[in-house]
């Protein structure tokens, strides 16, 4: 089979998503304008060169606050999917490649879990853990993506389970953490890559509705979402606010989107 | 295996709200309460009872419309839920449609011309489409509607009785804003899924024994291919209910999506986990419908799947 290493989605996707990370990266240390500073310029003025994304009702610059506002959205996301990734890795590897009864019983929980919406889920964790906290979000993320992750590696270890490098690893005695590890881990990259970018997704996608929503993250802590709400309110007076804020989460998920299109495309599997 | 996956779901989300740490009693009367106070409201709510007996006649209260009472309303959780899992499921069943009629078509479409420059704008205008929030689209969506060209009126939400076509109209605006993102997958899928049909060996006799490419895309592909779809499409309704929960928000609908997050805030469990059980059920159900019209599809799936 033709492996092409690099193909125009992937490096679309990879010049957009790094792009947007220097960006944040920068956000996180540096805003042209303190993004809570009441009267950084004039308000309710539309974008000029001084204020890149024009300033709302109070006179705050919308960039420096889009910017800051990315940076937490980004930050949870890829905690969340390092939560999720890790936890459902382990555990798709366990049940994949020893099966067994707890394969079966987790797989039927897997089963009705996939009844629940995973944003509802994730309401239902973050109710019960309290609502409103940073922190909170990220665990209830976390746990409710592990079940996607863990379906998406059991089924590539139950598949390479019995193939033949994994049989003489086994003859040779190398133990099962070693087989997990290093034999068969390394093959389902290709599976887990583009698992990963949609995950991040997905991510971005239910923090910043939970705090659209008002129960994910709130003030002091600025997320696209929650900032979203606000410019909602001055949608007649401001309209490139809500404008900069939607464009900045598309512009995250279209860049990372893109880049698990080519990642797919590598595989040889257009899914 | 509807029902139990139906008790497993129910099972989950009664066990997820009895774990909470802090007994409901305590959050009703406050921080001042005395503890005989405390144990005499847990008596009343029936707090008091082991575990299977409190799930069992929950469960009972689910078909006999008693299901419990609302901590923050005080009035009984199924007044509260009943005018609202109307807009609620009119709302999903208007986005399942609008998604349906327009991917279907597109997939069919896109699936006949791959490859050049047309074929990789589509790929890209596709993860565009993919990358819009519903709740961003639902704004945009009324900044130009509502606040500009004055088609519907945000936050005024029609009477279901008594003006029908006005909120089925109100409720359209909402399903495009869920439905954009989904149609986007769903082409996406359908066209993958219909060329990797068109490769099978089938498809390459029926074309080189004289058939015309697009009947045998209508009659053989095509029927083929729907299993996957209708499958997807049934894994659609869990998203368009995750996603109406927002968007009921973003145009202040009044249905179940934004009771649940009032409830959240108020932590108001007794309404929490009746608006669950019934948006988890209402997937199970599409699940379910799928199995089975797949099954007049494809004979072969009645064999494993009869239950």
């Amino acid at each position: 089979m033709r492996r092409k290493s690099m193909n125009g989605y992937l490096l679309a996707g990879l010049v957009l998503t790094g792009a947007l990370t220097a960006l944040i990266l920068l956000g996180l240390v540096w805003t042209p304008y303190d993004p809570d500073a009441m009267l950084a310029g004039p308000k309710l003025q539309g974008p000029t060169l001084a204020h890149l994304l024009g300033t709302d009702s109070f006179g705050r610059d919308i960039f420096s606050r889009v910017l800051r506002g990315a940076g937490t959205t980004f930050l949870i996301a890829l905690s969340t999917v390092a939560i999720g990734a890790v936890c459902g890795t382990a555990a798709g590897a366990l049940t994949g490649y020893f099966g067994g009864v707890v394969d079966e019983a987790l797989m039927r929980l897997n089963d009705a879990l996939t009844a629940f919406p995973s944003i509802l889920l994730a309401l239902v964790v973050l109710s019960i853990l309290g609502p409103g906290n940073k922190y909170n979000v990220v665990i209830a993320l976390g746990i409710v993506f592990i079940p996607s992750f863990a379906r998406v590696t059991r089924a590539a270890f139950a598949s390479l389970r019995d193939v033949n490098y994994v049989k003489s690893a086994r003859l040779m005695g190398a133990s099962s953490g070693r087989i997990l590890v290093r034999q068969i881990l390394p093959n389902t990259v290709q599976v887990l890559l583009p698992a990963l970018t949609i995950g991040f997704n997905n991510a971005v996608l239910a923090e910043a509705s939970m705090s659209y929503l008002g129960i994910g993250v709130t003030p002091p802590d600025a997320s696209l979402g929650y900032m979203l709400s606000e410019a909602q309110g001055m949608l007649t007076s401001a309209p490139w606010y809500a404008l900069g804020t939607g464009g900045a989460i598309v512009l995250l998920i279209f860049g990372v989107g893109l880049m698990g299109e080519g990642l797919q495309r590598r595989g040889g599997e257009v899914a | 295996m509807l029902l139990v996956t139906m008790v497993i779901v129910s099972l989950l989300a009664f066990a997820a709200f009895d774990l909470i740490s802090g007994s409901p009693a305590e959050i009703m009367l406050g921080t001042q309460a005395t503890e005989e106070r405390v144990a005499e409201l847990e008596a009343e709510l029936g707090l008091d009872r082991p575990f299977p007996v409190r799930y069992l006649s929950w469960l009972a209260g689910f078909f006999t419309g008693d299901l419990g009472t609302s901590y923050s309303y005080h009035q009984p959780v199924w007044e509260l839920i009943a005018p609202k899992v109307g807009i609620t499921l009119c709302l999903s069943l208007l986005s399942f449609l609008l998604i349906a009629a327009v991917s279907i078509p597109l997939g069919l479409w896109a699936a006949r011309r791959s490859g050049g420059p047309l074929d990789a704008a589509g790929t890209v205008l596709n993860q565009l489409c993919m990358a819009v929030p519903p709740f961003f689209t639902g704004v945009l969506l009324s900044w130009v509607f509502s606040i500009t060209l004055h088609v519907f009126v945000h936050g005024q939400f029609p009477d279901m009785g008594s003006d029908p076509g006005g909120a089925l109209g109100y409720l359209f605006f909402a399903a495009v804003a869920i439905a954009i993102p989904r149609i986007a997958m769903t082409v996406r899928m359908l066209r993958s899924t219909i060329q990797a049909e068109m490769r099978r060996d089938y498809v390459r006799t029926a074309i080189s024994r004289g058939n015309d490419r697009a009947g045998v895309l209508r009659r053989h592909v095509l029927r083929n291919a729907l299993v996957p779809v209708v499958t997807f499409l049934a894994q659609t309704m869990a998203e368009i209910v995750a996603a109406s929960i927002v968007v009921e928000q973003v145009f202040a609908i009044p249905g179940l999506g934004r009771l649940l997050v009032s409830s959240i805030s108020n932590r108001d469990y007794p309404v929490v986990q009746a608006i669950v059980v019934i948006l988890a059920f209402w997937v199970v159900l599409a699940g379910t419908a799928a199995d089975l019209i797949n099954q007049r599809i494809d004979p072969r799936l009645r064999l494993g799947g009869a239950s």
